[in-house]
């Protein structure tokens, strides 16, 4: 297997770590600088939200390859508590933490393709692809 | 029996020094020193082991060569495995020449040994581990304090305007300077307007609006206006695809035209001072037509 470029979050300042290598890999895929500041927004995000919710997990990247599409794919994992109702994180203004309550909803608006996994008490994958245009 | 271990050692040195030397210039191949000469590479090596031996002579323990051997390699920025390599492949290496010293070795000398030569290498890693890590650590607080010197800057610009121009990631430590430093400023200076200026801020997040979006708040109750400026277009994508409302204060995209703004609510306008040629002129346009 290919070994894929992998971020641990374990303070605050890994969430910079893992936007920086992100927007890189984005840079050399060839992203124009409005996706690559969606990108990076989006790590953002997710490496917060395991940060806030989870205290340690990782985020890794991956470039995808679909009917000669290229692509970048986000993961962010944990093992933190998970999410007990999937339906209402992703709707906006909704926040546990006194946020905003627009980072979730928010990543699916700025990447192509969304998808989460969390089981309550086990924790929570998410991973996304912004596509090459 | 301790003793007699040293005796071995030290009346061996050349030996160990010399075994010594072979082992790390063999394991230099697939390391870390590669960007170093061979030179400089083997009288340090050379240096280190006699530093070793001389800590060894005096009882083991700390001497003032070693000390000044290991500031000089942690300003060189060699790196610490290097150091604790080298201890390492000593440590084997006499206990290897000692044992094959004798023909028969029970357990209990076996022990000594271990115990005699741990005693000496042990203290000269923890010294050199802590010197290393101490310098790591004194470089990194100073780069904290740099960094938060130039965190939060309210710079008064003109009677009633203020600027903070945020340069960098905002992290929850800055947010908390930003807030406070505007709020200080604002009463301080007798601020109407602050212009915040995020030309520099690389990454606008939920996080960093929601930061944003108090701060302003915040300055509003105290009675100045806040004015957002220096969004850049992909920013402003990426505000607009997170669903970030930032309508409750003026947005402007860069500094010079939140700084127009700001002199319109102050009641000000910027105006070119006429020349006394064009007054001329325009005194001789008018003879002229009438």
């Amino acid at each position: 297997m290919e070994l894929k470029p992998c971020v641990n979050i374990r303070q605050e300042w890994d969430i910079v770590g893992a936007r920086q290598l992100g927007r890189e890999k984005a840079k050399e895929l060839g992203f124009g600088t409005v996706d690559q500041a969606r990108i990076a927004t989006a790590i953002s995000e997710l490496a917060r939200n395991i940060y806030l919710y989870a205290g340690i997990g990782k985020v890794y990247f991956e470039m995808v390859d679909h009917l000669g599409k290229k692509g970048l794919k986000i993961v962010a994992v944990d093992e933190g508590p998970g999410i007990r109702d999937l339906s209402q994180v992703m709707q906006d203004g909704y926040s546990t933490s006194g946020g905003l309550g627009a980072g979730l909803p928010g990543v699916k608006r700025l990447m192509d393709t969304f998808e989460i996994n969390s089981e309550w008490g086990e924790g929570t994958e998410i991973s996304a692809v912004k596509w090459v245009r | 029996m301790p003793k007699r271990v040293d005796r071995i050692v030290l009346d061996n040195s050349d030996v160990i020094i010399k075994n010594w030397l072979k082992i790390v210039s063999e394991n230099r191949q697939n390391d870390y020193t590669s960007s170093i000469s061979d030179e400089l590479f083997q009288s340090t090596n050379r240096e280190f082991v006699n530093v070793i031996f001389d800590s060894l002579a005096s009882g083991g323990g700390l001497t003032k060569e070693l000390e000044s051997f290991s500031e000089r390699l942690v300003n060189l920025g060699w790196p610490l495995s290097y150091l604790t390599d080298g201890l390492q492949t000593f440590r084997r290496v006499t206990i290897d020449f000692v044992l094959s010293q004798h023909d028969q070795i029970d357990t209990d000398f076996f022990s000594v040994i271990l115990d005699r030569v741990d005693t000496w290498v042990d203290p000269i890693i923890n010294k050199l581990v802590n010197e290393y890590s101490g310098s790591w650590e004194h470089t990194v607080s100073l780069q904290r304090v740099a960094l938060q010197e130039l965190s939060a800057p309210l710079i008064p610009v003109m009677r009633n305007i203020t600027i903070m121009p945020l340069i960098g990631t905002i992290d929850t430590e800055r947010a908390k300077q930003i807030m406070e430093n505007l709020l200080t400023g604002v009463i301080k200076h007798n601020a109407e307007v602050v212009l915040i200026d995020i030309t520099g801020v690389p990454v606008v997040d939920t996080m960093v609006a929601h930061h944003i979006i108090q701060a302003a708040e915040a300055v509003r109750l105290i009675g100045a206006k806040c004015i957002l400026v220096g969004i850049r277009p992909e920013i402003a994508q990426t505000i607009v695809n997170l669903g970030i409302d930032l309508g409750k204060f003026p947005t402007k995209s860069s500094l010079r035209k939140g700084f127009e703004t700001a002199l319109e609510l102050t009641g000000r306008t910027i105006q070119r001072e006429k020349k006394q040629e064009t007054i001329v002129e325009d005194i001789m346009n008018q003879l002229t037509e009438g």
